[in-house]
């Protein structure tokens, strides 16, 4: 421990170690939030197995794998970040939050477009062209909709956490010798990329 | 580790999360490569297992689990329990319905 670390043990209250702690909790309930959905689509999907087949290949896998790519690389380029701050690489750290921020506006632009196409054609919660088809290919949109979607609002409070992370950096409340919530945040991005790691395959790969 | 609260900070290098990436990467095309072949159930038996493979990498290095307490992988492992209690109660209900 650094001398610095030291006195600000003495003069101020902080322990970044409950913090990370207390964050890992909150993520278990999105865990639970999330795995909830899970469940009701394994459920229907072993009800309406040649459906959430045939619905499947409506979806565009090539957008898929660029969205997957574009998280898995924004996950490495938010943990690189917390290495920046240690070594105390301040401007390194800003730029590798907004190249993090960056890759979230591509998955963000990239589900405009696909849900933009799929609206295009029809197929929508409760759209003539959905409920004429059959009860699983129903179910197999609905769950992609909310759950895509649900995903989709983590991706954006998560881009609201960078920003936040960007602003206390400037104002130095985020340093080398104090960056938990800049640790936070980053876990935060983690999850979300975690529940695209599932979603991908289970909504874009059951050919 | 310690189990003291205040251990050192434990600094990943860039190379080590590159090398993961491209792990991740790896199992990405991996995934995508397989979902092409039919292989009727197995299908998503592999995809989920990739699938997990890929969470054990992110969970443990992006999110520095391997580096905390034992406490906190305690704390996932039963959080994961807990999900696959919800889960396999599901199932096994259903399989008496129908």
């Amino acid at each position: 421990m650094s001398s610095l670390d030291h006195a600000a043990v003495h003069h101020v209250h902080r322990d970044d170690y409950g913090s990370r702690m207390g964050m890992w909790l909150f993520l278990f309930t999105e865990l639970i939030l999330f795995g909830g959905l899970f469940i009701v689509y394994a459920v229907y999907r072993f009800t309406h197995q040649q459906e959430f087949h045939l619905a499947a290949q409506e979806l565009n896998t090539t957008i898929g794998l660029i969205n997957t790519i574009a998280l898995l690389t924004s996950s490495m380029t938010a943990a690189m970040s917390i290495t920046a701050m240690q070594k105390g690489s301040i401007r390194f750290a800003k730029g590798l939050i907004w190249m993090t921020i960056g890759f979230a506006f591509v998955f963000m632009i990239n589900k405009y477009f696909e849900w933009g196409a799929k609206i295009h054609h029809g197929i929508f919660p409760g759209s003539k062209d959905l409920l004429a088809k059959p009860e699983g290919e129903i179910l197999y949109f609905g769950l992609y909709y909310v759950m895509t979607g649900l995903h989709t609002l983590h991706v954006i409070i998560g881009v609201i956490f960078f920003m936040f992370i960007l602003r206390q950096i400037k104002q130095q409340k985020i340093r080398p010798d104090a960056y938990v919530r800049l640790e936070n945040s980053a876990l935060y991005w983690h999850l979300v990329d975690l529940i695209w790691i599932f979603l991908f395959p289970l909504f874009y790969l059951i050919h | 580790m310690s189990d003291q609260h205040h251990e050192e900070t434990h600094v990943v290098e860039y190379g080590q999360y590159i090398y993961i990436w491209l792990g991740l990467l790896a199992f990405t095309g991996i995934t995508v490569t397989v979902s092409g072949i039919n292989l009727g159930n197995w299908t998503i038996v592999i995809a989920l297992l990739i699938a997990s493979i890929k969470s054990y990498y992110v969970l443990n290095y992006f999110m520095h689990l391997s580096y905390e307490d034992k406490i906190f992988k305690a704390f996932v492992l039963t959080a994961f329990l807990t999900f696959f209690i919800f889960l396999s109660f599901t199932f096994w209900d259903y399989s008496f319905m129908r």
